[in-house]
């Protein structure tokens, strides 16, 4: 990581503000203003756009073993999406994604 | 009479954020362990928490600079992450719209997945409270929830350096987004969306920080909003 100290507070405090005026811009500007439909549509999909592409070169070439595959990581990987979408819980997810982590990397090594 | 009914609001949705805990307290703990490896100090750390207070959007932007992206794009992407909001600032509007500008400002520093899911559940289902008992049911929901999320992450952050390799906990970061993931796959165009968002970033992966998760994330949205259109149009 190559940032100067200044850097690092310019993302810390843009992403704050930036964060605040989302989540007050229709509480705080206006009662009660409805979003248009198509706004509302492509709003929806930010969080599966943004995070699944954000996520997937870290599971295929993780920064642990020099970018090489790795099949322990990427078993607990498939194994985190797969316990989430069944349960719809995010803490099963991580629990079960770190047992077969676990067990993956103690029992291949 | 109106006195005890708000505070009854507030109890309540003080019962009802505390499940959450159980999904803050390791987020927050994860959070202050993959920041302070990714080498950021305390008080930056905190500061995340603090300022930010979004989850999904911190962890973002700790990798995105792990990997030294420009400023413009850590903050392009990471805010990315937290359009939702304007979505749910949008959903409570015309429930807490006629409240103090002060109280709409603690409500929306306080807004993250949890309290915004609780609070529409229970504006929707009891649409005759008043908006002082809306206004209590908020800030039950958001006691238990929102301190344990600096707390945590002070704990992360003091503890991370502790723990050795071999845990692996470099892919902590990982597995915290797909599980924060997997349970919003619940539609044909959710997955489409994700799915593109993954192709795409994989095929892009070699333009520098952040530029072709940007693109990626923007072919998504656009898929996912035709398939919802598409599955609209077929429907009727």
């Amino acid at each position: 990581m190559k940032y100067s100290a200044a850097e690092i507070w310019l993302v810390i405090v843009g992403l704050g503000i930036g964060t605040f005026l989302l989540r007050f811009s229709f509480l705080g500007m206006i009662g009660n203003c409805p979003l248009p439909e198509w706004a509302l549509r492509y709003l929806r999909y930010t969080p599966v756009a943004v995070l699944p592409g954000l996520v997937a070169p870290l599971v295929i070439w993780p920064a642990a073993t020099g970018g090489a595959f790795d099949v322990p990581r990427f078993l607990a990987a498939l194994a985190t999406v797969g316990i989430g979408i069944v349960t719809r819980n995010n803490l099963a997810g991580i629990v079960g994604g770190l047992a077969v982590l676990y067990l993956a990397l103690f029992s291949l090594v | 009479m109106p006195r005890s009914s708000v505070s009854a609001a507030y109890w309540l949705g003080f019962r009802h954020s505390l499940p959450f805990l159980l999904v803050i307290i390791p987020f927050g703990l994860l959070f202050g362990v993959a920041a302070s490896e990714a080498g950021f100090n305390l008080t930056e750390v905190m500061g995340f928490s603090v300022l930010v207070i979004a989850g999904a959007s911190q962890f973002a932007a700790v990798q995105l600079m792990v990997d030294n992206a420009p400023v413009v794009m850590v903050l392009a992407t990471s805010l990315a992450v937290n359009l939702r909001m304007a979505m749910y600032s949008a959903s409570l509007a015309p429930h807490l719209g006629a409240a103090l500008t002060w109280q709409k400002a603690l409500a929306a520093y306080f807004m993250v997945d949890q309290t915004y899911a609780l609070a529409i559940q229970e504006y929707e289902r009891r649409p005759s409270r008043t908006l002082p008992e809306k206004i209590a049911y908020y800030a039950g929901v958001c006691t238990p929830v929102c301190p344990q999320w600096y707390a945590m992450t002070l704990v992360g952050a003091t503890v991370g350096k502790a723990i050795p390799p071999q845990f692996a906990l470099d892919f902590a970061v990982p597995i915290t987004f797909l599980a924060m993931l997997a349970p919003m796959l619940r539609s044909l165009a959710h997955v489409a969306a994700a799915t593109v968002s993954v192709a795409m970033a994989l095929l892009l992966a070699f333009l520098p920080g952040g530029v072709g998760l940007l693109i990626a994330a923007a072919a998504a949205m656009f898929t996912g909003a035709q398939v919802e259109l598409w599955q609209q149009r077929r429907r009727l």
